[in-house]
């Protein structure tokens, strides 16, 4: 019985606390930039897509949201024919973010993308890619790996050696 | 102009308790909202208050469906039983000096017996939608109305012996010094108590119990059919605060000394209201107690209650006359 009145008493005493509601659409919440939201495509610095179409996040992914083909430059470089994201199956789990060795699919602190028709969710490679670097300004990933593009050789990356030549008994 | 009078007083009351009740229900989730730290719906109108019209209309446009398993006749009839028992009730409330509609002699008994018409609804509804959940709901309200009305009753015989009188003009009139919340606080409570349980609101909403039975005994109603029962339920709310102020509050009286500054409509009305604001604070709070531990409640602690305090008032009274 007496833990009833206090009961009483304590609901009582919020006559006077403030709402913890937040208002939505007038009052945003503070996202984090790690908010994992829309999944974008980014580009390196110098403008070019970062995707190297390794379907690495198509394989991770848990809900198979992502779908995308493989198409070859003619300086040998990958990139995505197609890149398609049906974001009414996405979870924004990030597991594509975390596997992506180009930092090129990022998630973003958006989360507003509400459609009346559902086909509208599928977003296509010209939906997704951005024009920016994301949440890596400088990384350019043909600059740190190994890979023989039409401007550099093997070898000539950052921070990278010159190839040993196995052939060979000297050092 | 006296004779045309209680028409037009039943007229405001019909229309103003339907009103009232929808108002309620807006007002009774913005004050949960309060206690709850939130907002509760702020969206539509002024502080939300168009909340109330969209339900309406939204419970008008709703399918009025009746089940084909169900008893129809009954099924259709129940949830008006509670609305017309509890607008009946009304009829004996004295607002202000002569603004009632009805003075009878007997009025406090014929509130007792509206209120009771009103376990029909319940009890028939559950039974005619020939539904365990809605059945099971109808025997929990038979059970609870019949246990609360017994001592319901019988702590208002504290308040009957003080003043003399079933009326309830005289038991307003007895309170013109001290109301009877102090003399008779023990009535009070088992007053309060049992009003929440005959209305079956929250602390004591077994028979709806939506946890463990779904909706209770209206879970096969909906739209306007379902709008009826909540009228009720709400008419309810505010017929059983009403009581409690003419029986325990002093009616239309103000307190002491700042009484005659503002009308006695205004007295009664804003006791009402702090009592109704003082049920949603229960619905609150309070959570639902089980089955059994609501029945042994009634049995074991508030009738005793109320015949200890139907003997030390009888004792108290028949002492002053002893001594006078």
């Amino acid at each position: 019985m007496l833990s009833e009145l206090r009961t009483i008493w304590e609901v009582l005493k919020h006559t006077f606390t403030k709402a913890e509601t937040v208002q939505y659409p007038e009052e945003m919440p503070y996202l984090s930039p790690r908010y994992r939201g829309r999944i974008v495509l980014t580009r390196d610095p110098d403008g070019e897509e970062r995707c190297v179409a390794c379907n690495l996040c198509a394989a991770v992914c848990p809900v198979d949201c992502i779908a995308l083909q493989k198409d070859t430059r003619e300086d040998g470089t990958w990139y995505p024919e197609f890149f398609r994201i049906n974001f009414s199956r996405c979870i924004m789990c990030g597991m594509c973010e975390e596997a992506c060795p180009t930092y090129a699919i990022q998630l973003t602190p958006d989360f507003e993308m509400c459609e009346y028709d559902r086909q509208n969710m599928v977003y296509e490679k010209e939906h997704l890619l951005i024009n920016g670097v994301g949440k890596y300004p400088d990384y350019n990933f043909y600059r740190v790996s190994g890979m023989q593009t039409a401007t550099k050789d093997k070898g000539e990356a950052q921070n990278e050696a010159r190839p040993i030549d196995t052939k060979s008994l000297l050092p | 102009m006296s004779e045309l009078m209680p028409v037009l007083l039943a007229l405001t009351i019909l229309i103003g308790g339907v009103a009232g009740a929808a108002i309620l229900t807006w007002f009774e989730r913005r004050l949960l909202g309060v206690w709850q730290d939130r907002y509760g719906p702020n969206r539509l109108g002024p502080l939300g208050i168009g909340q109330v019209l969209a339900d309406m209309i939204k419970l008008l446009f709703k399918d009025d469906w009746v089940p084909p398993f169900s008893d129809k006749v009954v099924f259709i009839f129940a949830p008006t039983a509670i609305v017309v028992a509890m607008m009946m009730g009304f009829a004996v409330v004295p607002f202000a000096p002569g603004m009632m509609i009805i003075d009878v002699n007997i009025g406090l008994l014929f509130f007792l017996g509206m209120t009771s018409l009103a376990v029909y609804s319940v009890l028939l509804g559950g039974l005619a939608s020939n539904n365990k959940y809605a059945l099971l709901g109808g025997l929990r309200s038979a059970a609870q109305m019949v246990s609360y009305e017994v001592f319901m009753g019988l702590s208002l015989m504290g308040v009957v012996m003080m003043s003399g009188s079933f009326s309830l003009v005289d038991i307003v009139e007895a309170q013109t010094d001290v109301w009877f919340c102090f003399s008779q606080t023990l009535g009070l409570i088992v007053f309060v108590i049992a009003g929440i349980a005959e209305s079956h609101r929250l602390p004591f909403d077994l028979p709806e119990a939506e946890h463990e039975l779904t909706a209770g005994f209206h879970t096969e109603y909906g739209g306007m059919k379902f709008a009826m029962f909540m009228l009720g339920e709400y008419l309810g709310l505010m017929l059983i605060s009403c009581m409690i102020v003419t029986l325990f509050f002093g009616g239309w009286h103000g307190p002491a000394l700042i009484g005659h500054w503002l009308p006695p409509l205004f007295w009664f009305g804003f006791k009402v209201f702090i009592i109704i604001c003082f049920f949603v604070l229960l619905r609150a709070a309070i959570p639902r107690p089980r089955y059994d531990q609501l029945m042994s409640l009634g049995w074991k602690v508030m009738l005793p209650i109320t015949l200890i305090n139907l003997v030390i008032t009888g004792a108290v009274l028949l002492w002053m006359e002893g001594a006078a």
